[in-house]
């Protein structure tokens, strides 16, 4: 049977009525209507750990609501599994990857269909698949395994495999946190186009304003699992929503920047390792962040960021060159980050951060539990000490979860994202090695992480700032550098920094 | 949005989420256990023989009489020490199933080492012989671990094939160096001296020591795996490699230990059951015990101290096989065919963690 991918048949209207969803006694969602007309695009907003996750896996059919229904185009249904929602027309791309990275893009397109064959005719499936991406509004290389692809690339072809497998319904969580903004313009613009055309409806999951301004006709608003507001977006300011995701007028804390610069903390010299793909090579010919700075890193995803965090976790061997902290060599074993008070926050926590399976406690506690106060390595897990600590920073860092001893898996995208944080930053720390770290999180959390990474600036941490988000560079910098190709392309003050400057060496036409 | 009335939980969650998955941990397996043996029945009914009798047999071969108890209890050692050797790893996410090779090379090594002492004080002796068993399967074992974070060698086939190898070892020196040319028909290691045997525990039936110390083994391990600092390491490690690299946890140390451990119980498994059983180190060794630990393990979810009622229960199992194949006419292997089909249901229940309705908070919130 042949399979012509991605001819929607046109948009279909989505309506939740009256959605209640609880985990255990914690009520995620509270009787929450929301309706996507046919061939609109729909912004849901809401801050994190509001339930907007929640919600829409339960029109996908991974959670099944508690109480309340579907309207599918108008008529009632039951949405057992995702299967069942592909089979309707609707589909998803999720706030975490859901691509097998061990196979190809090409091979994750094709199993990803209900229909995939049992015997693939490789020539004829990569022909079709090159007529389908022609029509794509962007592209990612479909021949190497995704676990390859820079976060960016995954999330377009998360995008991509929706379309081809002719969702006419397409819920997007959070799409764009991992896009530069003029990537986010494109791919939201051809959306958009999409939508106008009548070809599909959107649902998208969002923390971007400018986003919705910009590409949606209608947004709702969740504030702790209720509806706060819904309506055409032309209706609405900026201070309106965020009015209705916060319960308040957002206050701005400003925090000012204290001189402090000080002696050189981490410098690299030379430091080369191989990329992930193994052909390319990272080579860091110099780079230095001293006490009490913050140098960005800047750069379109996939040019290196990854390995270097990588080779600064000790997780990529160096094939010359060193890593010195504080004029001492650096491997980055436990010993040497807690000696020398090193500290991490990689990007997506959840995978390369977190133990999942353990409790939101035990993950608050990797960076007490093997050590006294006094540094002395201690044999004997103390439980009620990994309870207090988990007790006080969840309260510090205000983490919602419903007990410290749920697993942290359970814990919405931004929430994991503040446990780790919390626990990275607490205790003395002298390097923060930070990348992306405000992927996915509402304004109000991206202010406070933006303002803890400043205070810890300000307190003479020296910081490393990795982010594919330039305005957060731009924001935070003393000093800019950007990463192209895997070597560090350009640098300048933050200052007297010129952004279309910047995005030239970022583009690689400089 | 620092209002936290939202994210307190009356004690009642707290609770569930905190017993729920335990529940679910003990609850899941003894089903799949159940379901097994049902499943079993139906195969016996296939071969014209009542499933009750067999059941019976069992118990009462097993578990009914002071005698029976006796029976089953000089068969837990080796299957506490043979599950550890499962278990231990598993806390880093290995699966490793050849701790048959570790039992057979550990029992050489400590016969060979029990001859070369003989003379000595028995205190030493033991203690020879016991710390060369462990340090034999230990080696062995950790092997694999070694070529797992070195070389990314999957343990499980690894471990197997490594089984392979030792079972050919063992049977090569005890037919050739080793082999004491009294022993005729069937090639053994010179017989240990009479202070060198491991006695019986003095508690009214002979159960020998080693059934003290599986149990002590297993205490230990629990310890390690659920109180100390180095068990919670290899839990990060188990659960996220990357992220345990990024707290700069000694991945290969932690892999490379644990496998070594694991190793080290089932050699002593080989020690108890050359110096308390047969005297010397022969084919005998080539019992099955460490296959069977691996499903000792895995029915007690890797658990040490669960570790101990289930090998106690397969014990029984393995103690009736000889009554079962006399009263009942059946093969010897009919207790092999019962454990497999009960390993393979619990390899299917495996797919029901977190499924399960009655395991979620939720169920039981509606009904309260
Ligand atoms: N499987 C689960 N079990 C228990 N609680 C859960 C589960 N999934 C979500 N929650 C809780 O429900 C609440 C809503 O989570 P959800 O993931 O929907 O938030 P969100 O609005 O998507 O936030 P974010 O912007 O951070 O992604 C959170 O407090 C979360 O801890
Ligand atoms: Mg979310």
């Amino acid at each position: 049977m042949s399979h012509e991918p991605a001819l929607s048949t046109g948009a279909i209207g989505v309506e939740a009525v009256s959605m209640t969803k609880r985990f255990g006694d914690f009520t995620a969602l509270d009787e929450v209507t929301l309706n996507v007309r046919p061939g609109t695009f729909h912004a849901l907003l809401g801050e994190n750990g509001a339930g907007k996750s929640t919600l829409v896996k339960c029109i996908m059919g991974f959670y099944h609501a508690t109480e309340g229904g579907l309207l599918v185009d108008g008529h009632e249904a039951f949405v057992r599994d995702p299967v069942d929602a592909q089979k309707l027309g609707l589909g998803m791309v999720y706030q975490h990857f859901t691509l097998v990275p061990a196979l190809t893009g090409a091979e994750n397109l094709l199993i990803s269909r209900a229909d995939a064959p049992g015997v693939i005719n490789w020539r004829a499936e990569n022909a079709r698949l090159e007529a389908f991406l022609d029509k794509m509004p962007f592209r990612v290389p479909l021949d190497r395994p995704t676990s390859r692809l820079a976060a960016g690339e995954k999330q377009k072809l998360e995008i991509l495999k929706q379309l081809y497998l002719g969702s006419r319904f397409l819920i997007l969580d959070e799409p764009t946190s991992v896009l530069t903004p003029a990537e986010a313009d494109e791919v939201l613009g051809h959306v958009r186009a999409l939508c106008e055309a009548g070809e599909i409806s959107v649902l998208m999951i969002t923390h971007k304003f400018r986003e919705v301004t910009q590409f949606a006709d209608d947004v709702s608003v969740l504030r702790r699992g209720k509806l706060t507001g819904s309506g055409p977006v032309s209706d609405l300011s900026h201070d309106d929503m965020a009015q209705m995701m916060m319960g308040h007028q957002p206050e701005r804390k400003e925090i000012n920047r204290t001189q402090t610069k000080g002696d050189t903390v981490l410098s690299l010299r030379g430091a080369r390792a191989s990329d992930r793909s193994g052909l390319k090579s990272i080579d860091i010919e110099a780079l230095d962040v001293a006490a009490g700075e913050i140098l960005g890193i800047a750069g379109v995803s996939g040019n290196g960021q990854t390995e270097l965090m990588e080779m600064l976790t000790g997780q990529r061997r160096l094939l010359g060159g060193e890593i010195r902290v504080k004029d001492q060599p650096y491997g980055a074993s436990r010993a040497e980050a807690t000696a020398l008070k090193v500290r991490y926050l990689p990007e997506e926590p959840l995978q390369n951060a977190c133990a999942s399976r353990m409790s939101v406690a035990e993950n608050l506690a990797f960076r007490l539990f093997d050590h006294g106060a006094d540094g002395r390595p201690k044999l004997w897990k103390n439980t009620r000490q990994i309870l207090d600590n988990a007790k006080a920073r969840i309260a510090e860092f205000n983490v919602k979860t419903t007990s410290p001893h749920s697993p942290i898996a359970a814990l919405s995208g931004g929430n994991v994202q503040r446990a780790v944080l919390a626990r990275e930053l607490t205790g003395d720390v002298d390097l923060l090695i930070v990348a992306n770290p405000c992927f996915g999180l509402d304004f109000a959390a991206v202010a406070a992480i933006r303002g803890r990474i400043l205070e810890a600036r300000n307190k003479g941490v020296a910081v490393l700032l990795i982010s594919e988000d330039l305005d957060e560079i731009l924001e935070l910098s003393d000093r800019i550098v950007v990463m192209s190709e895997g070597r560090i392309a350009f640098e300048t003050a933050a200052a007297t920094a010129d952004t279309a400057e910047i995005g030239t060496y970022m583009a690689g036409h400089a | 949005m620092s209002d936290t009335t939202a994210t307190q939980t009356p004690p009642m969650g707290a609770l569930l989420a905190r017993w729920l998955p335990r529940a679910e941990a003990l609850l899941i397996p003894l089903a799949a256990l159940l379901c097994g043996l049902a499943v079993f029945s139906l195969f016996l009914l296939t071969l014209g023989k009542s499933p009750i009798d067999f059941y019976a047999l069992i118990y009462k071969a097993g578990f009914s009489t002071a005698f029976s108890w006796q029976n089953t209890l000089s068969r837990v050692a080796p299957l506490l020490f043979a599950g550890l050797c499962v278990a231990l790893p598993a806390r880093l996410g290995l699966v490793v199933i050849g701790g048959e090779g570790a039992i057979v090379l550990g029992g050489l090594a400590a016969a060979v080492l029990g001859l070369a002492v003989v003379g000595a004080p028995p205190v030493i002796g033991f203690v020879v012989m016991a710390a060369g068993a462990a340090l034999m399967g230990g080696l062995w074992i950790g092997a694999v671990g070694w070529l797992r974070f070195k070389r990314g060698v999957n343990e499980t086939i690894a471990s197997l094939l490594m089984a392979y190898i030792a079972i050919a070892l063992m049977n090569h020196l005890v037919e050739g160096l080793f082999r004491d040319p009294q022993s005729l028909n069937k090639p053994s290691t010179a017989p240990l001296p009479e202070a060198l045997r491991v006695g019986d525990m003095p508690i009214g039936i002979d159960v020998h020591w080693g059934f003290a110390f599986g149990v002590l083994a297993c205490v230990i391990s629990w310890v390690l795996m659920d109180r100390t600092t180095i068990g919670f390491a290899a839990r990060i490690a188990g659960d996220n490699v990357r992220a345990a690299q990024v707290q700069g946890l000694p991945v290969g140390k932690l892999i490379i230990g644990f496998t070594a451990l694991g190793g080290a119980c089932a050699g002593l498994a080989g020690f108890f059951e050359v110096s308390a059983i047969h005297g010397s180190a022969n084919g005998s060794l080539i019992s099955g015990y460490g296959y069977t630990g691996i499903l000792v393990a895995f029915l007690a979810r890797h658990n040490p101290l669960a570790i101990i009622p289930v090998a106690t229960l397969l014990a029984g199992f393995e103690a009736s096989s000889g009554l079962i194949q006399r009263r009942m006419d059946l093969p010897d292997a009919t207790i092999l065919v019962m454990e497999g089909i009960v390993f393979v249901v619990l390899l299917l229940s495996e797919t029901l963690y977190g499924r399960l309705a009655i395991f979620n908070p939720t169920f039981w919130e509606k009904k309260a």
